[in-house]
């Protein structure tokens, strides 16, 4: 019997770790264009400490860990590259704690978006948290890892910016608490004490993330979309700005895909609005089309859609069907908001050589200091040249990314080589020194942010 | 191209003037009503053009069936005065747009019911009302081989209509239908008075969705339930364009049992959804929307309708959640008869 799998059975037990090859496949590739990678090892634990001691035995024996939340990021950042073993780390499922005064929750690496969800609309409906567009399976600490957005980023930015605190299993095995829990207090802030900030954006490079306490935002009675459109790519950036400055979204993305007709070569905003009344619904309704966008519909530069009841989060999956096979992958960038138009006029360029219908989306973040902006390229899992000719349009598009002047959203290992040739070279040398710091051996997520 | 068939001596002699002067969104006078129409027949600007609501309620209004809402349509194309704004015209024509390869064509040769551009809607037709009929367009990927095209006429774009129908007319044709029932009013409209007003020829013959519903219930009077249901009924805009059969919506109510409210805007007087209005280049659209749906729906609480009776799903989508939240049940024609001969519509409490 192979030593490696008898040590993980004994840290977790023998239905919870897995050497056998139709398991081990599963945990292969995810859903993008990623060449898979298999794991030599798949083990779920269910406690920090077996984490711990996972982490221990890969140290002794020098084996690669590669963390899993959902196996959403479509960038294969959970791929294991250099095979060793894979966490996945479903059963940490646990929601520890709801402070309903101080608006935050306390919950394991494992807990899902749609499980937050639906806890909070049971338990707590005037609570919510910024969810992303992705499906209801993908983790929470998953996208605070990758630095994701919400349908609250327009208020209240990136999620990561919204963490209270963490508990993280370091490569050597150590846990490690940072922010207020750090000092055995409540998981109510991260500030004031001094920034580590080591763990998110690193892909699990550096460490475990096992415990996370994220804000929780108000949750108004009513929540709803509105619709607007307009003609020139070129007055998006300025629609985003006048919309932010309304402090009435809750969340703004401009959109345009060749697919379905309707919204070819036209740019349409969702804008999600939320409101305790009837009357504070429509006061801000009359702030938001009527007072600010106005003037473009008297104009006929742009026209109101109408507003629906009830939240619709981004479809952008629905691409998986523009080629037969379902798959699809794109390039997210953070972005100034005025690249939106020479973001869409290049996206739908290299969409057009690739012969991939174009589908892009920005999503303004904050109060218009940046957004997602996304392209995303459609392929034929069943057909490789589909697939290959999508992953070139893929690292085509991280190239533009850069030479726009933005940054590579949760690059993968071709967007991370892009990022790492670019970075300031005293950044790069920080980077290098805290990941040999903290992880000696390397045996963290190899082949992610390293620097050679 | 098509030419409309509109004849301004008509209008000269025309005593009511009734297309404007009955207008629930235009403030005019008889005399006033002619030199604008009149105008608008001679191709020169007119306030009209530019405040329609595109209700199409004049088609109605019009005792001589001279079409003047087909020709306001065509004029704000010909002057280039949309009532809305640019992209959502764009965007419109976009929508019409076939993109999902050709539809497959059996012949059926027996009687047809086409859905249209409504194939996510298939559920309202099933059960005992609908059998032995084959429905077409019942694939979403497919329905815009079936598009009526008609609503156009809400974006002054009447040439997409002459270009895109004949098209859609062939396809239908195909199947070799007997007879074709369409599914909503506007397919309805579009192949009998759109066509005639143009001299399009239709090679098979429309039935109105409501004589079908109302001759099958006749042939199923044994299993009819009263419903017992006091109904409100949203009558929609393309429901204008055939008055002569918006007279089984009584027949209907009556043989189901269904109680009509007593109410306001109903009939000759009915409300639009205001769908179309609420997207328009006209400053203060959007409340003018709002403040009509507000209206409509009192009139129903005020009669004391218990349930709301669409056939227009864009008016449904428009008004449903609307109707509901004041504690009226949204409902399709097709899904009360249903309840009426013992069938329980999905979702039905």
């Amino acid at each position: 019997m192979d030593p490696i799998y008898q040590s993980l059975a004994a840290i977790v037990d023998t239905e919870h770790v897995s050497n056998r090859p139709e398991e081990l496949y599963i945990y292969s590739f995810d859903l993008g264009t990623a060449e898979p990678h298999q794991p030599d090892y798949v083990v779920s634990p269910v406690t920090t400490e077996q984490i711990q001691e996972i982490v221990r035995l890969a140290n002794r024996e020098n084996i690669p860990v590669v963390p899993l939340g959902g196996g959403m990021s479509l960038a294969g950042l959970a791929v294991p590259l250099k095979g060793g073993i894979l966490l996945d780390l479903k059963r940490m499922d646990r929601i520890i704690e709801v402070n309903e005064k101080a608006r935050y929750a306390v919950l394991e690496c494992g807990v899902s978006q749609g499980q937050l969800t639906s806890y909070l609309e049971r338990h707590y409906p005037h609570l919510t948290h910024s969810e992303p567009g992705a499906p209801p399976a993908a983790t929470i600490v998953g996208n605070v890892v990758i630095h994701g957005q919400g349908d609250l980023a327009q208020p209240y930015g990136f999620n990561s910016d919204m963490v209270n605190g963490l508990e993280v299993v370091l490569p050597t095995g150590e846990a490690c608490r940072f922010g207020s829990c750090a000092l055995g207090a409540r998981w109510f802030t991260n500030h004031p004490l001094p920034d580590v900030g080591l763990f998110l954006g690193w892909c699990g490079a550096t460490g475990i993330i096992t415990k996370l306490s994220i804000r929780l935002l108000p949750a108004k009675r009513i929540r709803g979309v509105g619709r607007f459109v307009v003609d020139d790519e070129e007055l998006v950036p300025e629609i985003m700005y006048k919309l932010t400055h309304t402090q009435m979204a809750e969340d703004i993305i401009a959109f345009s895909s060749a697919i379905p007709p309707f919204a070819s070569m036209l740019q349409h905003f969702t804008v999600n609005i939320a409101a305790d009344s009837e009357k504070e619904l429509e006061m801000k309704q009359e702030i938001i089309w009527d007072d600010t966008l106005g003037e473009y519909i008297k104009k006929g530069d742009g026209a109101y859609l109408g507003f629906t009841r009830n939240l619709e989060r981004p479809q952008i999956s629905k691409t998986s069907d523009y080629k037969k096979g379902g798959g699809f992958e794109y390039v997210g960038s953070i972005m100034p908001i005025e690249k939106y138009p020479e973001c869409y006029r290049k996206g739908r360029e290299i969409s057009e050589r690739y012969n991939i219908p174009y589908t892009v989306t920005g999503r303004c973040i904050g109060a218009a200091h940046s957004m997602m902006f996304a392209w995303t390229y459609a392929f034929n899992r069943a057909d490789p040249e589909t697939i290959n000719g999508a992953r070139s349009a893929l690292h085509e598009t991280d190239r533009l990314v850069l030479e726009l002047g933005g940054v590579i959203w949760k690059p993968g290992a071709y967007g991370q080589k892009l990022v790492l040739e670019r970075l300031d070279p005293n950044t790069r040398e920080l980077m290098k020194k805290i990941k040999g710091i903290l992880d000696p051996k390397g045996i963290m997520n190899p082949g992610n942010w390293e620097i050679p | 191209m098509y030419d409309l068939i509109f004849d301004p001596d008509l209008c000269l002699h025309c005593r009511t003037q009734a297309c404007l002067t009955k207008c629930q969104y235009i403030d005019i006078d008889g005399e006033a009503a002619q030199k604008e129409i009149l105008k608008i027949a001679r191709g020169e600007d007119s306030f009209v053009l530019h405040e329609c609501a595109t209700c199409y309620a004049c088609e109605e209004y019009c005792t001589f069936g001279n079409h003047p809402f087909y020709l306001i349509a065509e004029k704000q194309e010909v002057l280039g005065i949309s009532p809305v704004p640019r992209p959502l015209i764009r965007r419109a024509v976009n929508i019409g747009i076939p993109f999902r390869g050709q539809p497959e064509i059996k012949e059926i040769n027996g009687p047809v019911l086409n859905i249209g551009a409504f194939s996510e809607l298939k559920h309202l037709i099933q059960g005992k009302l609908f059998e032995g009929i084959t429905p077409i367009s019942t694939d979403e990927r497919k329905m815009f081989h079936y598009f009526c095209q008609l609503m156009y006429l809400h974006y002054g774009r009447a040439s997409v209509i002459k270009e895109r129908l004949p098209g859609i007319i062939e396809t239908i044709a195909k199947h070799k239908p007997m007879e074709l029932i369409c599914f909503h009013d506007e397919c309805y409209g579009a192949y009998t008075s759109y066509c005639e007003a143009h001299g399009i020829d239709v090679p098979f013959k429309p039935i109105h969705f409501y004589e079908y519903l109302y001759n099958r219930l006749v042939e199923l009077k044994g299993m009819i339930r009263p419903v017992s249901l006091k109904v409100a009924y949203q009558r929609p805009c393309s429901s204008r364009l055939s008055p002569d059969k918006h007279l089984f919506v009584g027949r209907i109510f009556d043989l189901i049992g269904a109680e009509s409210v007593k109410r306001e805007f109903v009939d000759e007087n009915a409300l639009c959804c205001a769908g179309a209005i609420e997207g328009q280049k006209l400053e203060g659209s959007r409340k003018r929307a709002a403040k009509q749906q507000q209206r409509n729906v009192e009139d129903m609480k005020n009669a004391g309708a218990q349930v709301c009776v669409f056939n227009c799903p864009a008016c449904f989508q428009t008004l449903g959640e609307m109707v509901a939240r004041n504690g009226i049940k949204p409902v399709h024609m097709s899904d009360l008869c249903r309840l009426a001969i013992g069938e329980t519509p999905a979702g039905w409490r």
